[in-house]
């Protein structure tokens, strides 16, 4: 189990990092539909709140590849942490009921 | 197709939430009841995955371009409520941290692409797979996987349509038919990521479901 595992993570963790720079840049499916049907300035300044690493950039880094990269390797670390802890203590809950 | 905040009227984006909600915390409870020593990781790292992979935009028409969801791979994995639990957790991450999908739209994003991608693929594949048996594992991987874009993404015009944002006449086919083509792109990064770990761990392809 631990061998798929770390494998799995190191496979994650590599296209967050070095394969994300590379993504394209063109508006993805409902951006794109937004745009040509003229709906995308429904969206313009609605955000309800400010999130901290927004378009996954992170401020600080002035060049944008690596500011992606670390973005990646911020999120992809997170998500993992968030998930199987939280599996570890529904695993817990589990056992004990 | 992460919905923005602007996007949805009030009652559709709160309908969605609250059903989201609800299907949450019944997923929670449900896995919860059945996970097992080997879910745990393989719960981490689809989580993981699904996140680093949702971040390869791939250029698909002119102008366009599309990412993979991944609610076909976790949920026929791990079956459709721990599927769901993976996705909403990717799904919350990047709303709260990267912005992408807005705040007030995340109960539609969970629905469209958490409980429309896991539990449609889950009993589909099942259905599959109990009239042709696992002979046509890949192909019915990539049907499957493919649909489930195509179908996230109606759902995602229907909504735009009930919110008054654009007629689905309009919506539907434009949103079908660009994720008809970035459903390509998900059938063939679900099929890769199940073969490679049905060649190097074959008994985690029949890890009970829950």
């Amino acid at each position: 189990m631990k061998k798929i595992t770390i494998i799995m993570f190191l496979i994650s963790l590599s296209i967050a990092v070095f394969l994300s720079p590379f993504a394209s840049q063109l508006p993805d499916g409902l951006e794109k539909v937004a745009e040509d049907k003229g709906f995308i300035e429904k969206a313009e300044g609605k955000e309800v709140f400010q999130a901290p690493l927004p378009d996954y950039t992170v401020s600080f880094i002035k060049n944008e590849s690596i500011s992606t990269s670390f973005a990646g390797l911020i999120g992809t670390v997170l998500v993992f942490l968030i998930s199987y802890f939280g599996a570890v203590v529904l695993k817990k809950w589990n056992t004990r009921s | 197709m992460h919905i923005p905040d602007g996007f949805l009227d009030t009652k559709t984006w709160l309908s969605l939430s609250i059903v989201s909600g609800v299907a949450l915390a019944y997923a929670v409870k449900k896995v919860g009841k059945k996970i097992g020593e080997k879910h745990v990781p393989l719960i981490g790292v689809m989580s993981a995955f699904i996140f680093a992979a949702q971040m390869l935009n791939f250029p698909v028409a002119a102008g366009t371009s599309g990412h993979f969801m991944g609610g076909a791979l976790a949920s026929i994995l791990l079956g459709p409520f721990a599927g769901l639990l993976v996705m909403s957790t990717v799904l919350i991450v990047q709303c709260l941290i990267f912005q992408d999908g807005g705040l007030t739209a995340l109960g539609a994003n969970i629905f469209n692409m958490g409980i429309i991608g896991s539990f449609f693929s889950y009993y589909l594949y099942s259905m599959i797979k109990k009239l042709a048996g696992s002979k046509i594992f890949i192909i019915g991987v990539f049907i499957v996987s493919w649909l489930s874009i195509v179908l996230s993404a109606s759902f995602c015009a229907v909504e735009l349509a009930i919110s008054a944002t654009v007629p689905l006449k309009v919506a539907l086919p434009a949103m079908a038919g660009i994720h008809s083509l970035i459903g390509i792109g998900e059938g063939i990064i679900t099929c890769l990521v199940l073969g490679f770990i049905s060649k190097i761990r074959p008994d985690l392809i029949d890890i009970e479901k829950i």
